[in-house]
């Protein structure tokens, strides 16, 4: 990974401090032939700040993705608003500017991926912002290279691992600019390797470029990573804080079905068995450490 | 296995061919093909076949690859040289036997169809060979654009085929996943009749079919979160750009057409 690269990003236009705000969002299905309507979120506010990392957590048909789709009006509210930097996303004359300012990015890497090179599937946002040719060049290596696969520009995309496409299509989303990225379960289709590759890349998306990056996930581990942690259950926000804070209520998160990161768990164990170890342990590093001081 | 075929069997390379403008070399070749047809005498011909094996040189692409591609057709060659033998009459016979009879003019007619053939294939598979997908599909686009006129979608159709192109591997790989699933499952795909190996296929195609769909509504949605809205204020990446060597190359070629225009009038022609 090639992690010192960073792009200028020009934040200095005046940009309000709240970058997504949902406003008591409520949303519920059409009604189908077999089924009545279906509310799957009943009034949920979040406000998300520039420069953020928030990981959204939740089991499966807890309503997170229903929650990110509303971050870019891929679906719109059935009820309350959902402002993306002060635009609202039920006005349609907007949409455009909604969805270069908040991105993207799914979880199946193949169905995201358009054209059979490389650099022209990091292109194609730009080409369809209408981007003039010459300044295109600079944004298509610039985010290449923010993901580390810019020796890969020539290649085609199936021939890459799950991970380095993953990795492309980040790049693609990077490569508009947008001031905040959404991640839909990135790494749910990768193996390790390919989601500590997409992890990385996120991280540097974060801490070097300034991007405000939303993370939808199930591993506990990506979430310990976040600088604040969202738990949603049933389509109501359960619990919100710092992932140390959050993931101390361990038998709250097993009562719905949650995990804790295996290094919170592993601590939580030792101190139950009376080991000295502090209540706040996240990463394996964190975990090591303290075992080794609780030895001594 | 499956995964293994390469589609328009691209072969990169750095030849004057390849470096030429897509677009020129559409055009070109269209002009050659129908120079082909044009030819009608040995020296006009000659002088076509010499210039299809000179940029077949040119392409510095191996020549078994020209000879794969020409495996697949001889059947076809053959087959219409000996229609043309067989029924086309004239005045001077070669050949009698009871009813068969042979005419000089059908054995050039027949010898015409048949290079004639072999050239096209030849200068259609260097195309294929020299030029990668993405150029080719940005060259049509651009050579069709004039037909946005009379409202045909060129955009779209271009945009059709580089996610065709880009799909044709990721669904092969799938369609494997799906054969060995469903062999794991007992499906006995080798063996039987052609009815029986057909009705073995929809086990195969239907779970295709439904992740096709499944595919091209997240790849929609993907699309519609990259602000694609249609061809309408689109810039290009790689923007195609005539340079000196294909204005050389179309000079070249009006010259070489001429000349085979002289050489049509050298001699009279051998065939209609």
């Amino acid at each position: 990974m090639e992690d010192n690269i960073t792009i200028q990003y020009d934040h200095t236009e005046e940009s309000p401090e709240i970058q997504i705000s949902l406003q008591n969002v409520f949303y519920e299905y059409e009604s189908t032939d077999e089924s009545p309507p279906k509310e799957v979120l009943h009034g949920i506010s979040i406000d998300i700040r520039q420069g953020e990392f928030v990981a959204l957590l939740g089991h499966n048909g807890s309503g997170k993705s229903t929650i990110a789709k509303h971050m870019n009006a891929i679906l719109l509210p059935s009820g309350g608003k959902v402002f993306v930097a002060g635009m609202d996303t039920a006005d349609e004359a907007l949409l455009t500017d909604i969805r270069r300012t908040v991105g993207m990015v799914f979880q199946n890497p193949d169905n995201q991926l358009v054209a059979t090179i490389v650099e022209e599937d990091v292109a194609f946002g730009p080409e369809n912002l209408g981007v003039p040719s010459d300044e295109m060049r600079k944004l298509v290596d610039d985010a290449l290279k923010a993901v580390g696969m810019y020796e890969y520009r020539r290649h085609a995309p199936h021939k890459l691992s799950g991970g380095q496409k993953q990795r492309v299509a980040i790049a693609g989303i990077i490569a508009m600019r947008p001031k905040c990225i959404v991640f839909d379960e990135p790494t749910a289709m990768l193996d390790p390797r390919g989601r500590q590759e997409v992890m990385d890349a996120i991280d540097n998306l974060v801490r070097n470029l300034g991007i405000t990056v939303i993370l939808i996930t199930h591993y506990m581990d990506e979430a310990a990573r976040a600088d604040r942690v969202i738990i949603v259950n049933d389509g109501n926000l359960l619990t919100e804080g710092k992932p140390k804070d959050v993931f101390s209520h361990i038998d709250m998160l097993r009562e719905h079905h949650l995990d804790v990161p295996q290094a919170t768990e592993l601590a939580q164990y030792l101190r139950a068995m009376g080991y000295d170890i502090p209540d706040d342990v996240l990463t394996p590093e964190e975990c090591a450490r303290a075992i080794m001081n609780a030895r001594r | 296995m499956i995964s293994d075929i390469t589609i328009g069997q691209f072969m990169p390379g750095r030849s004057f061919i390849h470096k030429l403008d897509p677009r020129m070399k559409i055009i070109l070749m269209t002009v050659i093909i129908v120079f082909i047809f044009l030819a009608k005498n040995l020296f006009s011909m000659g002088a076509m076949v010499g210039l299809v094996i000179l940029t077949v040189i040119l392409s510095r692409v191996p020549l078994r690859m020209y000879f794969k591609g020409l495996k697949a057709i001889w059947f076809l060659v053959f087959f219409t040289a000996l229609l043309n033998m067989l029924y086309i009459r004239g005045e001077h016979i070669v050949f009698q036997y009871r009813s068969l009879t042979i005419y000089e003019e059908a054995l050039w007619q027949s010898g015409f169809v048949a290079v004639r053939l072999v050239l096209i294939v030849l200068i259609s598979s260097m195309l294929t060979y020299t030029t990668s997908p993405t150029d080719l599909t940005a060259a049509i686009e651009r050579l069709l654009a004039p037909l946005k006129l009379f409202r045909v979608p060129v955009h779209e159709l271009a945009m059709m085929m580089t996610i065709a192109l880009r799909f044709i591997p990721t669904l092969l790989e799938e369609t494997e996943k799906i054969m060995n699933a469903q062999k794991a499952r007992g499906a006995d795909l080798e063996s039987g009749g052609i009815i029986k190996r057909a009705k073995a296929l929809i086990p195969i195609l239907i779970p295709l079919f439904i992740s096709s769909f499944r595919r091209a509504f997240e790849l929609a949605t993907a699309m519609d979160c990259r602000c694609y809205t249609g061809g309408k204020g689109r810039t290009r990446l790689n923007v195609l750009k005539y340079r000196f060597r294909d204005v050389f190359a179309f000079l070249l070629m009006g010259g070489i057409c001429e000349g085979i225009l002289y050489l049509n009038t050298l001699a009279p022609s051998l065939v209609r």
